[in-house]
């Protein structure tokens, strides 16, 4: 039985959407339900490794109706199979549990989201920025961002020759 | 003493010139190494290319023993307070080449993390131009420091204590503001 269809026969009340583009499976979660099934993908369907978390902004995208969507990508590394499990969050405190206990591997990835994005996950052990510095107040990859930021490229002392 | 008393081998000149002319001939690179312009850098210092015919193949990964900063590469405002540190800790006298389109203006990383040109924060003596610059245009950059350490270097450093003025544009030039009051208005319209 495949990962999919162990999802369907636990998770039966609907609320996971499955879908397919070629070789990539992938399932939206609502994100009260993600710890769950991560943690059955995890414990019973090894899934061993946390290949990816990343986040999208779909502020102002057409027909899209969550902020940010949050993607998950799984793999077992015995049977090479792969899984992309999509969730959404939404302003003003986006928040989504922290998947550490299960894949170490979040850590760092967890707090390139949280940088990049502003998306909280609870139950993280040291969720601080990790990219930018940590005087940093933005979150530069949301839409609302200028892509030329507001100004923290010149918030910097000037050496004259003078005085260096 | 007549002029005619003094053997071929003697020199008469003034230890001003006579100081910049041993400093101009060795150089010791601080290489600030970024991106790729770090990879022309290092190409410029092997045998191909060999720096060491002007006396500036030392290069020291220490700031404390350089006098010549290159600064190789796009600088990231987590990087610049780096960067502004080493070339306090360098000794003088010292000079500093921005070599590339990157550390000159930023080139084309005009993004909310990238310097808009070191010389924006540190003052900078050459600029070199190119993406990456070849080799022999770094080492025309070189010689041309030399030029000018020898021609206006002092024993003392006196001619550095009158650049008061930094040397990149000041850092809200108008074309900044421009661009800040546009991506303000663009988050008002959307909130």
């Amino acid at each position: 039985m495949s990962a999919e269809d162990a999802l369907k026969s636990k998770f039966d009340g609907g609320e996971l959407a499955f879908s397919q583009f070629r070789d990539n499976h992938r399932i939206v979660v609502p994100a009260a339900k993600l710890f769950e099934v991560l943690a059955f993908l995890k414990n019973e369907q090894n899934f061993d490794m946390l290949a990816e978390v990343t986040a999208v902004d779909y502020l102002e995208y057409e027909g899209a109706k969550d902020r940010f969507g949050v993607v998950y990508v799984i793999v077992c590394t015995k049977s090479g199979e792969r899984l992309v499990i999509k969730t959404f969050v939404n302003d003003p405190e986006p928040l989504l549990p922290s998947v550490y206990s299960l894949w170490k591997s979040a850590d760092w990835l967890e707090r390139e989201v949280y940088d990049m994005f502003g998306i909280r996950f609870s139950g993280h052990p040291d969720l601080r920025r990790i990219l930018t510095p940590d005087e940093f107040t933005a979150y530069p990859l949301r839409k609302d961002y200028p892509l030329k930021g507001r100004g923290e490229r010149h918030n910097f002392p000037v050496l004259t020759r003078a005085e260096s | 003493m007549a002029m005619k008393d003094v053997p071929d081998n003697i020199f008469m000149t003034s230890l001003d010139a006579a100081a910049s002319w041993a400093r101009s001939n060795s150089l010791w690179p601080m290489p600030f190494a970024t991106a790729c312009c770090g990879i022309e850098l290092m190409a410029t210092a092997s045998s191909r290319f060999d720096l060491a015919r002007f006396g500036a193949e030392v290069m020291r990964f220490s700031p404390r023993q350089c006098d010549l900063m290159i600064v190789a590469g796009r600088v990231v405002m987590k990087m610049l307070p780096v960067l502004q540190r080493i070339w306090l800790q360098m000794p003088e006298p010292k000079w500093c080449i921005s070599m590339g389109a990157c550390a000159c203006t930023g080139g084309v990383f005009d993004t909310y993390a990238v310097v808009q040109g070191v010389d924006r924060f540190i003052p900078v003596d050459l600029y070199v131009p190119g993406c990456p610059p070849r080799p022999e245009q770094l080492m025309a950059g070189i010689i041309a420091l030399q030029d000018k350490i020898k021609h206006g270097g002092t024993l003392n450093g006196t001619e550095f204590g009158k650049r008061t003025q930094p040397t990149g544009p000041t850092p809200y030039d108008l074309d900044e503001l421009i661009r800040i009051r546009e991506a303000n208005e663009k988050l008002i319209s959307i909130n």
